[in-house]
This record gives C-alpha cells, sequence and structure tokens, in this order.
C-alpha cells in the first residue's frame, strides 16, 4: 500500500508551521524526524493518567505504568523481529546503546592485541566508544574502506577480519551516504571468526524493514526519535543469552536483585542494565511511535522513500552544479542525501536555504573519518521520511537556485 | 525563486565573495614569529595563521584554511587590515569587529572593507565563522608576545 502523504501530513502538527515566512520544508529526518500527534498526546496522556514509577509499587497507577512501559518492549522487540522482548534493553539513545556494550561486554571480553574492525562510514558513536575501550584495554582499531560509489569495501572488511577479531561494529544504514551495508554478509564473514556483530541500527530501524534474526547479528542499536518517538530513548537488542553474558552498566536501583553489604546480585534480562527510573513516559509514547510505523507498514515506508530519493537525487543532478554523493541506485541506498553545490560551501547554502524555509543540514555529520576519506570538509544533507514531497524537493532545488546565483554559479562556470 | 531576498545581498556582499574567491595573503610565511591555528568542530571551518611582528608592527601574514565564504573572506580582509599596524592597533581592530558582530555596533571608520561582514550579526549561528581567524590571530598574539599585557578573548 503506498503513503498518502497528504493525508499523513494532517498527523504531524508542525508541519502546518511556517520558517521565515515561508512554509517549513523538513529536510533533516536523518538527524531527528517530526512527531505524529499520537505521540504527542501519549506523552500527556502518561503525565495527566498514568503517571507514578514502575516496577515498585503495588498500586493501581504503578501497575499500569509498568504494563505499558513493558508493553512497548514486546512492540520494540517485533519492530526489528526480535522473538522475546526480554532481549530488548532501553537507554538514551544510539549512542548510549554503542556504550553500554562498549563497558558491559567489551571490558570483560577484550584485551592486549584484540581487533575491533569498523568501518570509515561510521558515525562518531560507533567510533570513539571503541577508541575507548580500546584505550582502556589495549585492543587495536581497524578500519574498512569503502569504494567510489560510497558502498563498504567488502574486500577490504574480508581481509580485516581475522582470528583476533573480537568485534566487529558497522552501521546498516550511513547518515550521510545512505548506503544500505549488506549485514547478512557481514555475519557470514564475523562468525567464522568467532566475533561478536554489533550493527549501528539508527537509521535502518526507521526507514527499513528490520529482522535481527536474518541480519544475523547478535547485537542492534536504534534511536526513538529519528523514527517518529520522543528523544531520550533508545533501544539495544542482543542475542538470546548475551545480556546474561554481560556485566552490569550503570549501579544502582532496579537493576539490583539482593544488595548485601558485601556485594550484590543482578536482576534478571534487561533490568539488569536499566538501572535507577527510567524514561517511563518517552518510552511509552515511543510505544505510540511503534504502532504508527506499524499500521503504515514498514514495506510502504521504504517504497515511499525510494521513489522520494530516486526523485531527489534527479532533481539535484539535473539542476546543474550539484553531485550526489554515494550510491545513486535506490535499491541499495536509503533516503539520506550529501551532496556538493559546486563553488559554494555548505554553510552558506543552509544559510539561504533556511531562509526559505527549508531545513537541511550543513557539517560533516558526526562522521569526520568518511568526510576526510571524500576530501571534503563537510557536505550538504537532505534526508528524507514519511510525510515528505516531492514538491517539497522542488522547494529545496528552487532555494539551492538562489544560492548558487548568490555565489555567482553560471558566471563562473562560463568564466573558467 | 526569481526574486533575490534582499538580506543575502546584505549578508554576501560582493566584496565578501570577492575575498572569498581571490583570498590575500594565502599561503606560508618563510619566518613567521608567531603562529596559531584554529577550527569550529561543528562547521569544519579551519584556519592556520603565521604572523611576522618587528618590534611591534605586524609586517605580514599568511593564511591557510578551508571552509565558508565568511569564515575565509573574515580571514582575507583581516590579514589585509591588519598587516602594517602595530600590534595594539590589531587588538583594537578585534575588538571593534566583534562589537559589529555581537552587539552589532555600528561600524566603526577604523574597520576599513571588515565593515562588509556586518550582515553576518544578522544570522547568530554564523557569527562564529566571522570570528575564528580573529581567534587565530588573539591566539597567535599570545605565543612568546612581549607585548602583550592585557589578553582579551574574541
Ligand atoms: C548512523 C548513526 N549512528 C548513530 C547515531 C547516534 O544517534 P543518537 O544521537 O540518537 O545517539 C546517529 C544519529 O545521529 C546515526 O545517524
Amino acid at each position: 500500500m503506498s503513503i498518502d502523504t497528504a493525508r499523513l501530513r494532517g498527523d504531524f502538527p508542525i508541519l502546518g508551521r511556517e520558517v521565515n515566512g515561508h512554509p517549513l520544508v523538513y529536510l533533516d529526518n536523518a538527524a531527528t524526524t517530526q512527531k505524529p500527534r499520537a505521540v504527542i498526546d501519549a506523552l500527556t496522556h502518561y503525565y495527566e493518567n498514568q503517571n507514578a514509577n514502575i516496577h515498585r509499587g503495588i498500586h493501581a497507577l504503578s501497575i499500569e505504568a509498568t504494563e505499558a512501559y513493558e508493553g512497548v518492549r514486546a512492540k520494540a522487540a517485533g519492530h526489528i523481529g526480535a522473538t522475546n522482548p526480554q532481549d530488548i534493553v532501553f537507554t538514551r539513545n544510539t549512542t548510549e546503546s554503542i556504550n553500554l556494550v562498549a563497558r558491559a561486554w567489551g571490558d570483560a571480553n577484550l584485551g592486549e592485541g584484540d581487533e575491533i574492525v569498523l568501518s570509515l562510514m561510521e558515525h562518531h558513536s560507533n567510533i570513539v566508544p571503541w577508541q575507548l575501550l580500546a584505550a582502556r584495554t589495549g585492543a587495536v582499531l581497524r578500519y574498512a574502506g569503502i569504494d567510489a560509489e560510497g558502498r563498504l569495501d567488502l574486500d577490504s572488511l574480508r581481509g580485516l577480519i581475522g582470528e583476533r577479531t573480537k568485534l566487529v561494529s558497522i552501521t546498516h544504514m550511513s547518515n550521510v551516504l545512505g548506503t544500505i551495508n549488506p549485514i547478512a554478509e557481514i555475519a557470514e564473514m564475523a562468525r567464522p571468526a568467532g566475533a561478536l556483530l554489533l550493527v549501528d541500527g539508527a537509521q535502518s530501524a526507521p526507514h527499513l524493514p528490520v529482522d535481527v534474526t536474518a541480519l544475523g547479528c547478535d547485537v542492534f542499536a536504534f534511536s526513538a526519535h529519528k523514527m517518529l518517538g520522543p528523544t531520550g530513548v533508545g533501544v539495544l537488542w542482543a542475542r538470546p543469552g548475551l545480556l546474561a553474558e554481560m556485566e552490569p552498566f550503570l549501579g544502582g536501583g532496579e537493576m539490583i536483585s539482593i544488595v548485601k553489604p558485601e556485594g550484590s546480585t543482578w536482576a534478571e534480562g534487561p533490568h539488569k542494565f536499566e538501572a535507577g527510573t527510567p524514561n517511563i513516559a518517552d518510552v511509552i509514547a515511543f510505544g505510540a511511535a511503534l504502532d504508527y510505523l506499524q499500521d503504515l507498514g514498514m514495506e510502504s515506508v521504504r517504497e515511499h522513500e525510494k521513489r522520494i530519493t530516486a526523485y531527489a537525487i534527479d532533481a539535484l543532478e539535473g539542476s546543474g552544479g550539484i553531485t550526489v554523493h554515494g550510491p545513486h541506485d535506490v535499491e541499495v541506498r536509503g533516503g539520506a542525501v550529501s551532496f556538493e553545490v559546486e563553488g559554494v560551501h555548505p554553510h552558506d547554502i543552509s544559510t539561504i536555504v533556511d531562509a526559505y524555509g527549508v531545513a537541511i543540514r550543513a557539517g560533516h555529520h558526526c562522521a569526520q573519518l568518511l568526510m576526510r576519506h571524500l576530501s571534503v570538509p563537510a557536505t550538504n544533507r537532505a534526508s528524507f521520511y514519511i510525510y515528505n514531497e516531492e514538491r517539497e524537493v522542488d522547494a529545496l532545488v528552487a532555494a539551492l537556485d538562489e544560492a548558487k546565483r548568490v555565489f555567482g554559479y553560471v558566471e563562473s562556470r562560463t568564466a573558467v | 525563486m526569481s526574486r533575490a531576498e534582499p538580506q543575502f545581498d546584505e549578508l554576501y556582499r560582493e566584496v565578501i565573495l570577492d575575498h572569498y574567491r581571490r583570498p590575500r595573503n594565502a599561503g606560508s610565511l618563510e619566518a613567521p614569529t608567531h603562529q596559531a591555528e584554529g577550527a569550529n568542530p561543528v562547521c569544519g571551518d579551519e584556519i592556520e595563521l603565521d604572523v611576522a611582528i618587528d618590534g611591534n608592527v605586524i609586517c605580514e601574514m599568511a593564511f591557510r584554511g578551508q571552509g565558508c565564504s565568511i569564515s575565509q573572506s573574515s580571514a582575507s580582509m583581516m590579514t589585509e587590515r591588519v598587516c602594517g599596524a602595530t600590534v595594539a592597533e590589531a587588538r583594537r581592530v578585534m575588538q571593534l569587529f566583534e562589537a559589529q558582530l555581537v552587539e552589532s555596533a555600528e561600524p566603526d571608520p577604523a574597520l576599513g572593507d571588515l565593515e562588509a561582514l556586518q550582515g553576518v550579526a544578522q544570522f547568530p549561528v554564523r557569527v562564529k565563522c566571522a570570528l575564528l581567524c580573529w581567534k587565530v590571530l588573539h591566539a597567535a598574539l599570545e605565543t612568546n608576545d612581549n607585548e602583550a599585557t592585557t589578553p582579551q578573548g574574541v
């Protein structure tokens, strides 16, 4: 079923606003998405009707809040094809999920000379936690390269994975190039080496149908705020049995079983990793976001984004003086589209298109290794979601035409 | 969208675009007495600056950098304005320039071409782009500078 954007946009209050006298054209969805009314209402509903601390009260409110919170664990598991909700841990965001693994699994399992394999297209949140782990343990980082089209170089990756590899941590979809990485194939490389495979799903869980079992990964991390949900909620899924093998992350209430003066025992399952009062309200509202996406169907979400991404790549490159980074075939890429405008720096572009109400991102996108590889200091990035329409791409292209005019693009082309 | 939004012509004045396309004093000095570099990590703008000071006069400057038109033209204009000035005069211009951008002060005639950057004051997120080269100059002057009695942050 295809997505009816005209109808669906009515569910997003913010899309009705103006920016600098123009209707908002929100094309920064890889950074964070907008929220539908259902999610905003779920937050208010919780605070107006159910607010209580969870897992501790015997009273009605606490029981209701606990059920609502735990219900979202099941929805989050369902969203990524996980069989057991008890393998889902709620964190603050993808970044915290990855740091949790680096601490709770990494500190106990890595030593001097062990190797961690990453790629050049990783977000800083899938680089820096491993650098810190390497500094603590003496482990070594290895980076798989990418080819001229912006695809992961699988031969380079295969060559890096060996006996000393303890961990392979790769993004499912690049937040800069849009590249979708073949995780199942990578799992085939990691498994014989006995390496743990962590997948950064921050950009895939919102945009693609995901089935962690079919992917064959050990750990999968993502953020609620990039998929219609509130900020402050992240998810960590670990393959059955793995959480039990891991050491605790933060210590405190909720994560213990019995506390004695000489030491404590840990709570079972995900609770061992959810110390203190969690972000109850936002987790519950995230449930409304997951319902919204499941109602649309992730296949439809993906189809919609393929269509608008193909349209955007054609429109941008067709307008002159613009180069799109990353693969151009929408079968192997998602809707994060980075591009260069000849002779105009991304910050100048952002300032100009913002005046037309168009929100795109300029910068290194937390991917400085990739920027260095592309030999650019920064890129422009437009990124799409379920509510974006082709006319919004047209508005972007028109605003870019204005940027080219200000910077004398036509003149400089004829002059040289 | 054929109509030009007037604010852009104010922000991106011709003189700015000219310095951006043809930066003055780009490159390096053979014998700098002072050097510094700086970056805006959020934007990726970078400036490296060489300064040659004789007595208390800044006699030569050269910069290398990459970044947006505002950061790079600002650096180019700064080197033009400050070369030949005394260190004390450079510090005074630095203060005037900052006042123009941060407090939207009326441009002082002493700023010369730098007055062209006053449009940046209307775009608060871009102010740090224009100030980057001055921060770097400030840092350069701090390195073994016997003249500096009252360091001022930019
Ligand atoms: C690929 C990727 N990984 C990780 C992150 C980090 O997500 P968060 O900031 O929610 O922790 C992001 C988004 O910023 C991302 O795009």
